[in-house]
């Protein structure tokens, strides 16, 4: 398994409110000069690299959410490969994987922290 | 107790097999594995590498999972290639000075591609096809020609000429024996297959010697012939077969054939016990293996061998040979070219289709001893089967080259008559017996599974419909009913489904989901019911409860493209267009500058429109009075016509108006698959109605319709379903048909796939759809009358509504385009850079 150490956060930057995201789809944002996907599933939000590695276009924001046996994921809209939301971690190629971004819900405002 | 040393020289293919099986034997324990890599990189797929063309990286090809050797404590001198075997003091050294004291050896060099001794053949702009390196200097030198030709029509020469004709070469062949895969196939076959290469563009010339490659300013320019002809050239391919790499064990003398390759025995040992060689660089029996699949068969004898002697053995291996080479089916399996004394052959050679096939049998006919196809080789499978079984022939073999004759029964030998020692998958030697067994013992019910747990089909493929049809087999004897569920948040059917929301008047995906699945859904079952409830209900697709089910072409109302840029297809129903219309499609593109092309459907796409641009395009679009071509959803397509009796001299109805009609009819319907039509107006079927999922051909007493149809992947006719319809039966009849399709088809089932599985076929669906045989006809109709009310162009509803158009920021926070998109100019509009180019200084940031 991967270890993800999660770099303390420096600072929060407000995207947007959370009610800006239709439930169970996702938008992307820029951070700090990087595309972030940020995805909402019911009232919970997560935040991915928007690029995606398999089709090298920057599109994770776009694909369908929903779960494998539990696992929060995206599927790529370009070769539908899955990724584990809270990990980034591809679920169909061990071998790959895509940033995970700190993200926040606050007085009904999306954060997403730099690290 | 110390361990021993295990020297492996070459990390190809083979070599690298040859570690993995002793790793997975634990093998590890007792030796020191050391390997001497001499490419730059371990161990990749070679006979996957013209996906390097296809934009695989080196990364992609790669056979070796990352730190596999570091995990079991292999030592891997990359880069570096043992130069000298020390026999009496059993020392390996190599040419970066590394040197190993070894107690084994298995020499695992592959082989290097021939160069005939041409005069100039070392001119620039000439290649070799083998490795990594070869291909990108081939990929640089292809950029600034025109023409190359590939000297050699072999197995691989053929494949390389594919590569070049891809990269946009004139490409040429140029083949010293009179016909082209001249080991493989007869003379015969040998024509057969080079009309059929020649009909797609590449230039073959037979009996050609080539005597001189003359340069100009120090690169390719022509190739001298013997004949006295000449060909023009930018650059060559050596594909004239190849030579094991036997240099090494020459030097360290250990015995090696006339023509070359380290003679090894049963157990794959050389002349020294303690030496063993593997893969292209053996010669066992006088035979060297240009195949994988005997190469990784050496490799696991050879493990086991060093492991508990007197194990396994090689004793030759199949080298029949399947292959797609540009586009067209070759097999060549057994006794080919019946040498076989006593044995006959029947053949069939059909040049209206372009296909050839031959079978050797033995003297009485009574077994299968070989064959050739080409053009279709659907049947190899089976037929090879059949040869290695032994398995006796129907009385009449000739049977087995044809296919089954409509309403007749065709001659199958299915898989049950297999025995269990049958080898089902050739590239991991995969026998029935321990297919069966895994799916048995381990409870597999999906193809997988079944791959991950055995490995068939996991090498080239080939062998996976002979795995599916023994997992079916497997289910059915085991009184399993194969799953029919869509995936693991609903267990049912995309039919049950369909008849749930119907039946429940089920209105959202989450009414659906509390109520009869489990989870939060995922990319399978979103898209699957959205498109139900979309031809239940005709709701708009991007209300906030189905926003999220939809695919990225749903979602976005256009088909996003490998860059993550949409492209835009606006309706012509009929194919018909104004010039004022014309005029304003060429303005949009224009100031959008996307990249504009003539579709294949009568219709125009308008490509690389960023997300953002989408609103604004169709804003200008929808004022002019177009509407969404629905060219990314699953739903209807186009409605192809041709002239018809109005303009044409043999139109015997107005073909145009009724796809006009039918295409205004159903746009905007959903389905499970994609759905096509077309009319003509003449028996002369300029429109090809044949070829889509319904189709109407003119008579001179009304139409005929035919159904299920498809051009695509695996092209079916259309077959007849009613002739002589009247335009208000024929309708009624596209209703019923398409209603009842709607219901009961599986996600992503085209029309004719779905006919193909039911039961009864057309006479069943003419039963239903003519004769209301199920009693549904006035529901199916009245379904249909909901949809073709309910319909509304989707692109003007979106640009109506300003929250829907928040959607297609591309960033949520601030304002402007994806900055990573790029173009490049070619022939006068813009296209993607395709990845080599991004760094290039053509490619532009887009404004
Ligand atoms: C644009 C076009 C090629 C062209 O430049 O001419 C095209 C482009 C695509 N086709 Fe096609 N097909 C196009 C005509 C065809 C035709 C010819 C025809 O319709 O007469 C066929 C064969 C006929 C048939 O469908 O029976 C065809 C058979 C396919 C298939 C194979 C379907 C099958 O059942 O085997 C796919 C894959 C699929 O749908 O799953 C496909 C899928 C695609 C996709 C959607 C692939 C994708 O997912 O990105 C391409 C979208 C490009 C885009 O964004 O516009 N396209 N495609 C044609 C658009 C026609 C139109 O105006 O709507
Ligand atoms: C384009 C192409 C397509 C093909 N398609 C097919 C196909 O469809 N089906 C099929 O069955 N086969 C196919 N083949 C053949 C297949 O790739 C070979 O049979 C297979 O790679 C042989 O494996 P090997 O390990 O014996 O040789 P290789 O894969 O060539 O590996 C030998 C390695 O040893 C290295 N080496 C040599 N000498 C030394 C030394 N002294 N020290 C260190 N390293 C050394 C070489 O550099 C090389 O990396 C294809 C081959 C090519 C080139
Ligand atoms: S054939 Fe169709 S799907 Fe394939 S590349 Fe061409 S347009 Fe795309
Ligand atoms: S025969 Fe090649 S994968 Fe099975």
């Amino acid at each position: 398994m991967t270890q993800t150490t999660i770099p303390a956060v420096s600072q929060w930057q407000t995207i947007c409110p959370l009610t800006r995201i239709i439930p169970n789809t996702g938008v992307c944002a820029l951070v700090n000069n990087e595309q972030v996907a940020i995805f909402r599933i019911g009232n919970e939000v997560f935040a991915i690299a928007n690029y995606d590695p398999f089709s090298k276009a920057y599109v994770l924001s776009r694909g369908i959410v929903g779960d494998r046996q539990g696992i929060p994921k995206v599927a790529s809209p370009i070769y539908k490969q899955n990724f584990n939301l809270i990990t980034g971690e591809c679920l169909d190629d061990e071998s790959v994987s895509v940033p995970v971004f700190p993200v926040r819900v606050i007085d009904g405002q999306i954060q997403v922290g730099i690290t | 107790m110390t361990k021993k040393n295990l020297v492996v020289i070459g990390n190809g293919m083979v070599g690298h097999k040859f570690l993995q099986c002793m790793i997975d034997k634990g093998a590890t324990a007792d030796w020191n594995l050391i390997t001497f890599c001499e490419e730059p990189r371990v161990a990749y797929d070679r006979v996957n590498l013209s996906g390097f063309f296809l934009g695989k990286t080196a990364d992609d090809l790669s056979l070796v999972e990352p730190d596999l050797y570091k995990n079991n404590n292999i030592q891997i001198h990359i880069g570096d290639r043992a130069s000298t075997i020390d026999r009496t003091s059993k020392i390996i050294t190599s040419a970066n000075g590394v040197s190993v004291n070894y107690d084994k050896v298995v020499l695992a060099t592959g082989s290097y591609p021939f160069v005939p001794p041409i005069k100039g053949k070392d001119t620039d702009g000439t290649f070799v096809y083998r490795t990594i390196e070869d291909l990108e200097a081939m990929s640089a030198h292809a950029k600034k020609s025109k023409i190359g030709v590939v000297i050699g029509g072999g197995l691989l020469g053929l494949e390389c000429a594919n590569a070049l004709k891809n990269m946009g070469l004139e490409t040429h062949v140029v083949e010293f024996a009179p016909r082209l895969m001249p080991v493989q196939i007869d003379d015969v076959g040998g024509h057969v297959l080079k009309d059929q290469i020649e009909a797609l563009g590449v230039k073959v010339h037979v009996n050609k010697s080539t005597t001189e490659i003359v340069n100009e300013n120090g690169t390719v320019h022509k190739m001298v012939f013997a004949d006295g002809s000449e060909l023009q050239t930018d650059m060559i391919v050596f594909s004239a077969g190849i030579r094991p790499r036997d240099d090494i064990a020459r030097d360290c003398g250990l015995v090696v054939g006339d023509r070359g390759g380290i003679v090894v025995n049963e157990a794959c040992q050389t002349s020294d016990p303690d030496i063993h060689a593997i893969g292209e660089c053996a010669l066992y029996e006088n035979r060297i293996y240009g195949l994988v699949a005997p190469g990784y068969t050496m490799a696991t004898v050879a493990a086991d061998h060093l492991c508990e002697p007197e194990s396994n053995q090689f004793t030759g291996a199949d080298m029949s040979t399947k292959l797609k080479l540009l586009g067209v089916d070759v097999a060549s399996f057994g006794d080919a070219f019946a040498k076989t004394p006593g044995s006959k052959e029947i053949a069939i050679k059909d040049s209206v289709n372009g296909t050839y096939k031959k079978l050797v049998v033995n003297e009485s006919g009574s077994l299968l001893l070989g064959g050739i196809l080409i053009g279709d080789a659907s049947a190899y499978g089976n037929l090879l089967q059949l040869v290695q079984n032994a398995i006796v022939l129907p009385p009449h073999p000739e049977d087995l080259l044809m296919p089954p004759r409509e309403g007749g029964l065709s001659f199958s030998m299915g898989v049950e008559s297999l025995p269990d020692t049958a080898q089902i998958c050739s590239c991991n030697n995969v026998t029935k017996a321990q297919i069966c067994n895994a799916i048995q013992d381990q409870g597999l019910t999906d193809i997988s599974a079944v791959k991950k747990c055995t490995n068939a089909g996991t090498g080239c493929g080939g062998c996976v419909p002979l795995v599916t049809d023994l997992l079916k087999a497997e289910l059915k004897a085991a009184g399993i009913e194969v799953k029919k569920d869509i995936c693991e948040h609903f267990a049912f059917s995309r039919q049950e489904l369909y008849s749930l929301i119907r039946t429940h008047q089920i209105k959202t995906f989450d009414e659906l989901l509390d109520r009869h699945g489990s989870g939060s859904g995922c990319e399978i079952c979103k898209p699957a019911i959205g498109s139900i409830l979309a031809s239940a209900w005709n709701d708009y697709v991007l209300t906030p409860t189905h926003a999220g089910l939809q695919d990225t072409n749903d979602a976005f109302l256009a088909n996003i493209q490998k860059d993550g840029t949409y492209s835009v297809i606006p309706r012509i129903p009929g194919g018909e267009i104004t010039p004022n219309m014309l005029i304003v499609i060429g303005e949009v593109a224009r100031d959008f500058n996307l990249y504009t092309k003539i579709t294949g459907g009568q219709r125009i796409d308008l490509l690389g429109a960023r997300v953002d641009q989408l609103p604004l395009i169709w804003a200008r679009l929808v004022n002019a009075g177009f509407e969404s071509g629905h060219a990314y959803g699953k739903a209807l397509r186009t409605v192809k016509s041709c002239v018809g009796s109005t303009w044409c001299r043999f139109g015997v109805q107005d073909s145009t108006s009724l796809a006009i009609e039918i295409e205004l009819r159903y746009r905007g319907l959903r389905a499970p698959h994609k759905f096509k039509s077309a009319v003509s107006g003449c028996t002369r079927e300029c429109a090809e109605a044949q070829s889509k999922d319904f189709g109407i051909i003119a008579t001179e007493k009304g139409w005929n319709l035919y159904v299920c149809g498809n051009g695509g992947i695996r092209p079916q006719h259309a077959q007849l379903i009613a002739e002589d319809l009247n335009k208000e039966t024929l309708i009624q009849y596209i209703d019923r048909f398409l209603m009842f399709y709607i219901r009961t088809a599986n996600r992503l089932e085209r029309t004719a796939t779905w006919m193909n599985k039911m039961e009864g076929g057309l006479d069943y669906l003419k039963q239903v759809i003519i004769h209301d045989s199920l009693g549904i006809c006035a529901e199916l109709e009245a379904e249909m009358a909901y949809q073709v009310q309910t319909y509304a162009c989707e692109w003007k509803t979106t640009i109506a509504d300003p929250e829907k158009l928040q959607r297609f920021n591309h960033f949520v926070n601030v304002d402007g385009p994806d900055p990573s998109l790029m173009r490049v100019e070619e022939r006068g509009q813009v296209r993607p850079p395709f990845d080599h180019e991004r760094s290039e200084e053509r490619s532009v940031v887009m404004p």
